[in-house]
């Protein structure tokens, strides 16, 4: 009767005791997944070569100041309709002459293609606050999905980021570029 | 209701809870398994600004961070500084940070190389303008603006 007594351990509290351990890692886990806005840093520049001359209807100008207020070619500017001039200035839909180029472009699964010569030039103060800088970010990267998007959903019937074969990701990356330039920093003036 | 009775004395027996922490085991696994603990200890504060256009980190072991943001203890002053690693540095030190953490890598990893900016929201640009242009200096050209996802309404 003892023996078989001593035979049997209680694995009652078993269930306890690990869920003692596991609350512990629920509470200590922090699932932060790192996110961010990747982008790429131009390479230096070289001081003999002459930057290339752009004309000034596919240049895009914004400006933050160190106050955090914006330019945008030349006027005030809000970031609430940043993303829809930058849209309009990209996809250029009526052909206005103060507006970019377009380029006809064969890219291969998209058949021939109008592609934008537009680049957007982001020019920012010393002064100006991260935050601010990263919301103007957004707003372009903004920009530019939503008109991939609607370019993928016109010739693949799906949005961008659901496509699944990269040769298509490739060709509506070809279509629109992320074509977004930090000029060289300089001190516009003001802390 | 006769029938009703009938199955209570049938007796359907308790379910059986034997196999609770195996499955409770499980979950403790799991999660043993995905908590990273954190390698580097921040002496900046880093808030995180938020956008809406964020995209995953990936390949974590190819990630080089560089946190910048206002001390955490007061007496290292208010403006923001830079953290590599473990301690504060300068400008001048990115280059070097850099070059070590390729040193690391694999030759055929180094090409993939991202440097993450951790930067404080109400940090001033000029600073991070300054590191941008250090990593550009030394060839650095992938980076990433760490960003929190911002959840908005869809309309």
């Amino acid at each position: 009767m003892a023996s078989r007594s001593l035979n049997e351990i209680n694995a009652g509290s078993m269930a306890d005791i690990a869920f003692l351990l596991l609350i512990f890692f629920l509470v200590t886990t922090t699932m932060d997944v790192d996110t961010g806005i990747t982008r790429k840093l131009p390479p230096p520049l070289d001081p003999e070569q002459k930057p290339p001359d752009v004309k000034d209807r596919n240049i895009f100008n914004v400006l933050i100041n160190s106050r955090d207020r914006l330019l945008v070619e030349g006027k005030p500017g809000n970031i609430k309709t940043l993303k829809e001039e930058t849209k309009e200035f990209l996809a250029n839909p009526l052909n206005k002459v103060d507006l970019p180029e377009k380029t006809l472009k064969n890219i291969s699964l998209l058949g021939d293609v109008y592609v934008s010569k537009g680049i957007i030039s982001l020019k920012n103060d010393r002064g100006t606050s991260y935050n601010m800088y990263i919301q103007v970010q957004n707003e372009l990267a903004t920009a530019i999905r939503e008109l991939r998007d609607e370019l993928a959903v016109e010739k693949f019937g799906m949005k961008f980021s659901k496509l699944i074969n990269e040769d298509q990701t490739k060709a509506i990356k070809k279509a629109i570029p992320v074509a977004i330039s930090e000029a060289e920093p300089e001190d516009i003036g003001g802390n | 209701m006769a029938k009703f009775i009938r199955k209570e004395k049938g007796g359907t027996p308790g379910i059986s809870t034997a196999s609770l922490p195996d499955i409770i085991f499980m979950l403790l696994f799991f999660f043993m398994v995905t908590t990273v603990m954190r390698e580097t200890t921040l002496f900046v504060q880093i808030r995180a600004p938020e956008a809406t256009e964020v995209q995953k980190l990936e390949k974590k072991s190819l990630v080089s961070f560089i946190y910048i943001g206002p001390p955490l203890k007061k007496q290292f002053g208010t403006e923001s500084r830079i953290q590599l690693n473990d301690q504060f540095a300068n400008i001048s030190d990115i280059q070097e940070f850099i070059a070590l953490e390729r040193e690391s890598r694999d030759e055929a990893d180094k090409k993939f190389l991202t440097t993450s900016l951790k930067v404080d929201k109400e940090t001033k640009m000029g600073i991070v303008t300054d590191v941008k242009q250090e990593l550009r200096k030394v060839g650095a050209f992938k980076i990433n603006y760490s960003t929190r996802k911002k959840h908005i309404a869809k309309k």
